[in-house]
């Protein structure tokens, strides 16, 4: 960061003599510290996928998830301090629960979005602390498949692809170069765990679990983890493709 | 009690007072609802005028329109519960095509008798149940014994309210390789048992399914004998249309069938002049 806080960092009610509140800065490095999330649109659904840094050995197998569903039609990974995912999240699944019990349809992912957006957006007014949190959201309904990923500062932005975490700006690069609009989500899932596998940065962190999800015409637009035959092919191929760089 | 008006206005018609043409009525209404009226102006439409003056709520304690009986058994491979699509106003055959059974997450089905926006109602608690679970991702899923005892103990809750959900319902589920099979009324009363069936069911078919039912019978068996129950209990039940719907839970999930019409026969004996065995009645 280019200017450090000197006094006008303790709070977010307070903005800088350049104009900025560096409590949101602060925020938005929590989140670019963190394992890499990427979310894709394809052209039948949308595909999410996290590099879920192993904290210990010991512990269990897809612990301490970091892709949740917030409704039965919408997902959310996150990337930062996974507490505050886990909030992020338990609020989104009220906002969905409460607009599936006022209007008896499920919400629409413009709405989800701009839920979370402005719950985000609340903290960089008042309170305690921004949420540490950046937000990709995945949603199948009536307007087909959306991508949605929300920042720390309360800015929720509609993508075709994206990515947030330590990998994203090579993540982004590596989605730019894939062709969404043609792609379903079957590729896309391994497009997702080829690019994941090779923003990982394996000389600072050791162990990672990659973890895969989509809302797709194939799984009934419902959000869900990807099977576990297809988790494991988009494993395999990645790794492989990884190696063949290496070799080159 | 509003006094019955004893006239009516020429440009609204019968059965319409405005305000000014009958004092009393309308003090009556005023009264009753308790509030300052404008000294000009129409009065403003009421719903449910004994509410808040002499107790309850009282429009949720009577059912408006209702579904007839729902049958149910257990057979090889599950669970098949059947009914017809009607959809009763008091006696009135007023909708002719609602579907009374519902799939409740993985491994359930529910059928109802008795109010359908009460109905309506159950199925919006489950469906939020269902969607929590669904949320949880933790491979765990809702039993139909769950979702079972759930719905006796909201049946059983609201009763104690003094404003039960007016309906009788039937679980059927298929978990684990064992079949589930209940039923829970309106006040929270429930039982399982290898085959149910709610309201006239109760009374028609069931006789039959004690005589036929058993848990191994073959599909086609559970099929016929669940029709003959349909086609006993359209026969001696009014509120009833000759339209049903059957609906398997097998291991692979939940099926409903399209509606469609049983053959019937009513050139037997006992039709042709019903009062001629029942003394007394016309």
């Amino acid at each position: 960061m280019s200017s450090i806080g000197t006094g006008y960092d303790l709070t977010t009610t307070t903005f800088s003599p350049d104009g900025k509140i560096f409590q949101v800065d602060y925020a938005q490095k929590a989140i670019d510290n963190s394992g890499t999330a990427i979310g894709i649109r394809c052209k039948d659904g949308v595909v999410l996928g996290v590099e879920k840094l192993v904290i210990s050995k010991m512990l269990v197998e897809g612990s301490n998830r970091r892709i949740f569903s917030c409704d039965l039609h919408a997902g959310i990974a996150t990337s930062g301090l996974a507490a505050d995912g886990r909030q992020i999240v338990n609020r989104a699944r009220a906002e969905a629960a409460n607009f599936k019990n006022f209007f008896g349809d499920a919400i629409p992912g413009e709405v989800l979005c701009d839920r979370i957006a402005s719950y985000k957006h609340l903290f960089t007014l008042y309170g305690t602390r921004p949420y540490g949190v950046g937000t990709l959201l995945a949603v199948y309904d009536e307007e087909g498949p959306q991508l949605y990923q929300i920042e720390a500062s309360g800015v929720g932005m509609r993508y075709f692809g994206t990515a947030v975490g330590k990998g994203r700006q090579g993540a982004k690069t590596e989605i730019e170069r894939l062709k969404l609009s043609e792609m379903t989500c079957r590729e896309g899932v391994l497009a997702v765990a080829k690019i994941i596998y090779q923003v990982h940065d394996d000389a600072k962190d050791k162990a990672f679990e990659l973890e895969l999800s989509w809302v797709c015409d194939e799984s009934q637009r419902r959000h869900e983890r990807v099977p576990a035959d297809l988790h494991a092919t988009a494993e395999t191929a990645a790794k492989a493709a990884l190696e063949d760089d290496d070799d080159d | 009690m509003i006094p019955a008006p004893q006239k009516h206005s020429y440009a609204l018609g019968p059965g319409v007072v405005a305000p000014a043409m009958h004092p009393e009525y309308g003090r009556a209404i005023q009264e009753l609802n308790n509030v300052n009226y404008p000294k000009a102006g129409g009065q403003p439409f009421v719903v449910d005028a004994g509410h808040g003056v002499g107790g309850p709520h009282q429009h949720t304690q009577y059912p408006y329109v209702t579904g007839t009986s729902v049958l149910a058994l257990k057979y090889k491979d599950g669970i098949m519960v059947a009914c017809d699509t009607l959809g009763s106003y008091g006696s009135t055959k007023r909708y002719k095509s609602m579907e009374r059974m519902k799939p409740v997450g993985k491994f359930t089905l529910i059928g109802a008798s008795g109010e359908y926006s009460d109905f309506h109602y159950i199925m919006k608690l489950l469906d939020e149940l269902t969607t929590d679970d669904y949320c949880h991702d933790d491979g765990q899923n809702l039993t139909p014994t769950e979702i079972y005892n759930y719905l006796t103990r909201v049946m059983y809750n609201r009763r104690n309210k003094f404003d039960p959900l007016w309906n009788s319902l039937v679980v059927g589920g298929f978990h684990n390789g064992e079949s589930f099979l209940g039923t829970v009324g309106m006040v929270g009363t429930c039982y399982t048992d290898s085959h149910v069936a709610t309201g006239f069911g109760a009374h028609l078919a069931r006789p039959l399914f004690r005589e036929k039912q058993y848990d191994d019978m073959s599909e086609d068996e559970a099929r016929a004998l669940l029709e003959d129950g349909l086609r006993v209990c359209y026969y001696r039940d009014k509120n009833s249309i000759n339209k049903f719907q059957i609906a398997k839970v097998t291991a692979e999930g939940s099926t409903i069938s399209e509606p469609y019409a049983l053959i019937t026969e009513w050139g037997y004996e006992a039709f042709v002049n019903p009062a001629a065995a029942a003394v007394g009645t016309w």
